[in-house]
């Protein structure tokens, strides 16, 4: 066979010469962990009884999510006056909220599709919580483009948003980035619930057995329904493994345009700050950072609360700061780059715009957000703080809030002072609007609450195949 | 149903053994059996022959079918149906009608691609014989099996069995349809 005969062909002579040093492969589960641990392990979460915590953080999370419920009813109700937004800030949290938790979807798709197709295997242990995280944020996420239209029933059918004609048979422009974001975002969503559920498949069969030989038909039938009868034939893993390539190789260029077309909102209008050319590969980093700081602050609880180190190694936490790391740096240049554009550009509004963030009225936001995404991930270039498990936890939180900031400042800095100054105005947010998005968080740990209690938090099938117990070549194993 | 068996079933416990059965079950010149294992096994498609999966194709047609719905979209919509004059600009381009055409390409070969996946893998498919034999849990955990079917030209119960056991199989099985 082709591939037994590339495993056991002579080594080329040059190599008993220049003897070169055996570079060890970090291992990926650590302990030498055999199949069944892992079975055992990641069923055991959902097969135990709900531990006390899980009820007291889902009870807490439901509480917090409530505020999102109420603001949008009373938002329904009332209109969107109820939010903050005034002339000439006509665009403020809704769109820094939509923004921010879009972005922070962006990691969930870079580590299941991106880091697939560049086979980095370490990905398998984080990728099924970080698909997952990435569905959740752009479910927060939708919630705002399709409430601030006020009426929510004209988002969907005559549609305002979706191509439908309106009220006057007038189509949507679909020369508008807005609407182009429509169909990023909801494509998005669907492409990742689609490429998620696709991993889900053969883990939720072992879950469909598992149940039946525990006696439980109920959730058996509810995991088999699912698992739509898989049974770990060959013939399907070939097919199946070819798909999910597709779709990781569909995922990324969507990954991409996604951030780049939410840029397009900013970068294709004319206001100074907004008016540029660097706002997509900035906002793809950016989404990237943002998103990897999320995973960071999710895995690591989840690490520690299932004792999951053999899967989540230290090799992965460094991995995952490594690439905050390059992301924040990326963000930084970018800054670094407007700033000197605006000068290079010699542009009088938008050289104002820039030195208006950085020492208008807004520059404690400019600031804070300079300080959390700038020199937070900094820190990571020292291997003692990534072992530091609770310092990385803290220092993923200011990722969080930099990236929130960021949006913020661009977004509300650039409105407040337009062409204008007679117009000039100073946004501050309304009480609705503050727990309509302290809420979302609400909603999002709901939702990853209800995950982690009921599907497989990694996919088994997934690290199965990274173990050495996987490969038919391995030491281990080899018959020949 | 006849009363002959499904097929048979042997049990493998590396990945290596499975590897290397199925060269041999190959080798023997079968057509209907097939391997079940926990994880997808690197290189266990050549040992098998299996050809190259067909999926991406269907992902192909998925993608141009997105791809013109797209264009054809805006088009009809813009420069058809209500013809609308927004800033100056021609009523058609395909370079604005792009960004909308991409993303509809992606979102047809993700449906595409799922869908040609169950298609040619034949599921949904909620009952299978395999999925009745005891020991079928230990198949997407920890163990793999090689199921040859009864229907195929080449089966005897007699021979077959011993096919597989100098395959070494062991816990070679009978599976009720």
């Amino acid at each position: 066979m082709s591939h037994a005969a590339e495993h056991t062909a002579e080594a080329p002579a040059i190599l008993a010469e220049v003897k070169p040093a055996i570079v060890p492969r970090a291992v990926l589960v650590a302990h030498g962990r055999s199949f069944s641990w892992i079975t055992e392990k990641i069923c055991g979460i959902i097969e135990e009884k709900t531990p006390r915590w899980w009820w007291i953080c889902f009870a807490v999370a439901g509480f917090v999510a409530s505020w999102t419920v109420m603001g949008l009813t009373y938002l329904v109700a009332t209109g969107v006056g109820v939010w903050g937004h005034h002339n000439p800030i006509n665009w403020a949290w809704d769109i820094v909220n939509f923004v921010f938790w879009i972005g922070i979807g962006h990691a969930g798709t870079l580590i299941s599709a991106i880091l697939c197709l560049l086979r980095q295997k370490w990905r398998t242990s984080i990728n099924r919580a970080a698909e997952a995280m990435t569905i959740f944020a752009v479910v927060c996420a939708a919630i705002f483009p399709v409430f601030h239209v006020g009426r929510i029933w004209f988002a969907v059918l005559p549609g305002w948003l979706f191509p439908f004609p309106n009220g006057n048979d007038i189509w949507q422009n679909f020369r508008s980035p807005l609407e182009w974001d429509v169909f990023a975002v909801s494509t998005y969503g669907t492409v990742s619930v689609l490429f998620w559920y696709v991993g889900l498949i053969p883990d939720l069969a072992i879950l469909r057995d598992r149940f039946y030989a525990a006696g439980n038909k109920f959730r058996s039938s509810l995991y088999g329904l699912f698992a739509m009868g898989w049974r770990g034939s060959n013939r399907h893993w070939s097919n199946y493994e070819m798909a999910y390539m597709i779709l990781a190789g569909i995922s990324t260029p969507l990954v991409l345009s996604v951030h780049t077309i939410v840029s397009f909102d900013f970068a294709v209008s004319l206001i100074p700050g907004w008016h540029t050319t660097i706002f997509p590969p900035y906002f793809v980093a950016g989404a990237i950072f943002s998103g990897f700081g999320m995973v960071l602050t999710l895995m690591l609880p989840l690490r520690a609360v299932y004792k999951l180190e053999d899967l989540i190694t230290q090799y992965h936490i460094d991995c995952m700061c490594k690439i905050t790391l390059a992301t924040g740096t990326m963000v930084g240049y970018a800054y670094a780059m407007e700033f000197f554009i605006a000068w290079y550009g010699s542009n009088p509004n938008e050289g104002f715009a820039f030195i208006n963030r950085g020492f208008g009225h807004y520059a404690w936001a400019y600031w804070i957000m300079v300080t959390c995404n700038v020199i937070t991930p900094q820190f990571f270039w020292f291997k003692k703080i990534r072992q530091n498990t609770a310092l990385v936890w803290i220092l993923s939180i200011f990722v969080n809030v930099g990236m929130w900031f960021e949006r913020f400042v661009i977004i509300v800095t650039s409105l407040a002072r337009d062409f204008l100054p007679s117009s000039w105005g100073y946004y501050s947010p309304s009480i609705v609007e503050i727990f309509t998005f302290f809420g979302t968080f609400g909603v999002f740990s709901v939702l990853f609450l209800l995950f982690i209690r009921f599907l497989p938090i990694m996919p088994m099938a997934e690290l199965k195949a990274v173990t050495p117990e996987g490969d038919p070549h391995s030491g281990a194993n080899a018959h020949h | 149903m006849s009363a002959q068996p499904y097929g048979l079933i042997a049990t493998f416990d590396t990945a290596a053994a499975i590897y290397h059965a199925a060269e041999t079950v190959r080798d023997a010149g079968y057509k209907k059996w097939d391997c079940i294992t926990p994880c997808p096994v690197h290189g266990l498609d050549g040992a098998m022959g299996v050809k190259r999966s067909l999926v991406p194709r269907i992902s192909l047609a998925g993608g141009i079918t997105g791809f013109c719905t797209g264009m054809l979209m805006i088009w009809w919509t813009g420069a058809w149906n209500y013809k609308l004059i927004v800033g100056g600009k021609p009523l058609f381009s395909p370079m604005f009608a792009f960004p909308i055409s991409y993303e509809l390409t992606i979102l047809f070969t993700a449906f595409a691609t799922i869908g040609g996946m169950f298609l040619l893998n034949n599921l949904p498919m909620h009952y299978h014989p395999v999925l009745k034999y005891d020991h079928i849990t230990r198949g997407l955990d920890d163990q793999f099996f090689v199921v040859i079917e009864a229907a195929d030209m080449k089966f005897d119960a007699k021979a077959t069995r011993a096919l597989l056991e100098k395959a070494g199989g062991k816990n070679i099985t009978e599976l009720e349809h």
